[in-house]
């Protein structure tokens, strides 16, 4: 990418809340922005270790439940709260990777989803906790107080905006740094060939457990960040549907790619409501579906590498003629 | 004392539509090295399918169930000659990402189809209990526990006596050397993936009437299935008529004596706890079909 698209593209990114005057829009953006925390925590998985998890919506709804209990009924700074959506699903995604990295294939995905569903009915049935199916209400905003300035509430979209997008930044470098140090490579190398990787010394359990907290945490800091975004948080942040949504984004944006992940999360939220005028929920779902498969079939690799095959080809092309 | 007779009685019943739902998805497994993530629509379509013979073409009880099997074993074999085939060859995870889309697919075209709200299947059987001893158990019941029980035992004698039973095992045990002996790799393939639709569909034509239809009834029976699959071993068939069976049973326990909030978590801590402590399976030998 040159560094004017990069220029252009940055100013188009910060100064969305200044022209994208629908709220709506600006709603769809923040939740682009959740989701593309979550599609590269999911990535740095399925794309760099190789193993699908179906568990994620369990660490996101671990991460939005802790965030919201913590500030709703300890009255504690959601800024703790937005800090124990990181350790707590950390710590689950410790113990789960603990224990289901010694799995791989269809055995792990099964376990992860096993995970996921026994957080789920926690949730729906500790009562005295979660108070269940009802949710919990009135999650404070989150709100920036620096010594010496009056409070500064981001409860406004256009803030919040700000603060997602700090959160895909965020999310975005980190992954950056662990691919591109000695745990990328580790991982890369597991994903190739598992036994040669392990024969140069690569212990396996160990790199793999460390995605798996990584991972973990960067899906329950969305989790609380949706959490103080909505306000509400219910039984249905577990939700497969969820999963699905990361899943279908990853793979189409393409997995093992940095950028694949945060093209199919701003694709796969924005395409919806653009078509959400035209269709119902069904048919959305439904095309999500036939659109996993068709991708699948044919661009098995993803968006991002498609069009990185696809450019130096045009451009060579357009020179041509 | 009696009811735990009563719970073991319901475990056993339940177990057995388990059994049914655990051993399609087993040798789809085993035998194609497919994880069919989209069993459980299979079971959805077979319980619809079943739905629209009686109370839209008001086809006979007995017959409507039968007529949901065929149609479900038609939706399988076409599915495999459509997404499958092409996909033959690819890593078991392209192939296990592309059910999870025919899963979402399907369920979302049943919710277009059907709508959201539950539908009651009619059945001709009296709802009075029958009472025997100290427990007693619905006539429905009987009847779809007996007819699980042939159709397991018609799918055993199908893969241990015929010839396409045997063909369909020496494609499991080396696919290379049944191909040279003259197997049709392509068709067992096929057969095989309709087969397992088959048997789905026959546990929701079954279950359909007991319980309620709704269009992601689906979720749940797959998760029983890949619970049972654990417990017998990925791949065995044994295993799995068995493995539904305990899950049944350790379902009803689970629900009777701790919580019945909790029922569907059995299912989930057994496939962790199988999965670390003895993940080739409760019933372990090889792991081999028929």
């Amino acid at each position: 990418m040159s560094r004017l698209t990069l220029v252009i593209g940055g100013a188009i990114v910060l100064t969305a809340p200044a022209w994208v005057w629908n709220p709506y829009h600006l709603h769809t953006l923040i939740m682009a922005g959740i989701f593309a925390v979550l599609a590269l925590s999911l990535n740095l998985l399925l794309g760099y270790t190789g193993q699908l998890s179906l568990g994620h919506a369990a660490f996101f709804g671990i991460g939005a439940y802790a965030s919201a209990l913590l500030s709703v009924k300890l009255e504690w700074s959601p800024w703790i709260g937005l800090l124990a959506a990181i350790v707590l699903p950390g710590l689950a995604g410790y113990i789960i990777g603990r224990l289901a990295l010694k799995l791989r294939g269809a055995y792990f995905v099964l376990l992860t989803i096993s995970f996921a569903g026994c957080v789920s009915l926690v949730s729906v049935n500790w009562m005295d906790l979660t108070n269940g199916p009802l949710g919990i209400p009135g999650v404070p905003p989150v709100e920036i107080a620096l010594p010496g300035l009056p409070a500064l509430s981001l409860r406004t979209k256009s803030a919040y905006y700000y603060l997602v997008l700090a959160a895909v930044v965020l999310a975005y470098l980190l992954c950056l740094a662990l691919i591109r140090s000695r745990v990328g490579r580790a991982l890369v190398a597991l994903r190739e060939n598992e036994t040669l990787a392990a024969s140069v010394g690569i212990d396996a359990t160990h790199y793999l457990v460390l995605a798996a907290v990584a991972s973990a945490a960067m899906a329950g800091f969305a989790g609380g960040l949706y959490a103080h975004y909505t306000r509400f948080v219910s039984p249905e942040v577990f939700l497969f549907t969820y999963t699905i949504t990361m899943v279908i984004m990853v793979v189409a944006g393409g997995k093992g790619t940095l950028a694949g992940p945060v093209v199919g999360a701003v694709l796969f939220t924005v395409l919806p409501e653009a078509l959400r005028e035209f269709t119902s929920y069904q048919w959305q779902m439904l095309l999500y579906g036939v659109l996993l498969i068709a991708v699948l079939f044919f661009m098995p690799e993803g968006v991002v590498p498609a069009l990185r095959a696809a450019g130096p080809a045009l451009r060579r092309r357009w020179k041509a003629s | 004392m009696d009811q735990l007779l009563q719970h073991l009685l319901n475990g056993l019943l339940l177990g057995a539509t388990y059994s049914l739902l655990g051993i399609g998805l087993t040798l789809v497994f085993g035998l194609m090295n497919v994880v069919n993530f989209a069993h459980g629509e299979f079971y959805t379509f077979g319980a619809y399918a079943a739905f629209a013979a009686l109370a839209l073409a008001s086809v006979n009880f007995f017959l409507a169930i039968p007529l949901a099997i065929v149609a479900g074993a038609l939706a399988g074999a076409v599915c495999e000659r459509v997404l499958l085939r092409p996909l033959r060859g690819q890593s078991i995870d392209t192939v296990m990402l592309v059910m999870i889309g025919l899963w979402i697919a399907m369920q979302n075209a049943e919710l277009l189809g059907w709508g959201g709200v539950a539908k009651s299947v009619p059945t001709p059987f009296p709802t009075q209990p029958v009472v025997v001893g100290p427990v007693s158990v619905a006539p429905l019941r009987i009847f779809v526990f007996v007819v699980s029980g042939l159709l397991i035992l018609g799918a055993h004698l199908l893969l241990s006596r015929t010839k396409l039973g045997r063909a369909m095992r020496a494609t499991f045990q080396d696919r290379e050397t049944a191909a040279l002996m003259g197997v049709s790799i392509e068709r067992i393939h096929t057969i095989t993936f309709a087969f397992g639709a088959g048997l789905a569909a026959a546990a929701g034509a079954l279950l359909g009437p007991v319980f309620l239809l709704y269009p992601s009834m689906g979720d749940l029976a797959s998760l029983k299935a890949f619970s049972v699959v654990i417990l017998g071993g990925l791949g065995n068939f044994g295993g799995a008529a068995a493995g539904g069976l305990v899950l049944g049973i350790a379902e009803e326990l689970g629900a009777g004596y701790i919580s019945s909030g909790y029922r569907d978590a059995v299912g989930f801590l057994m496939i962790v706890a199988v999965l670390l402590l003895r993940p080739s399976g409760l019933f372990a030998r090889a792991e081999r079909v028929g």
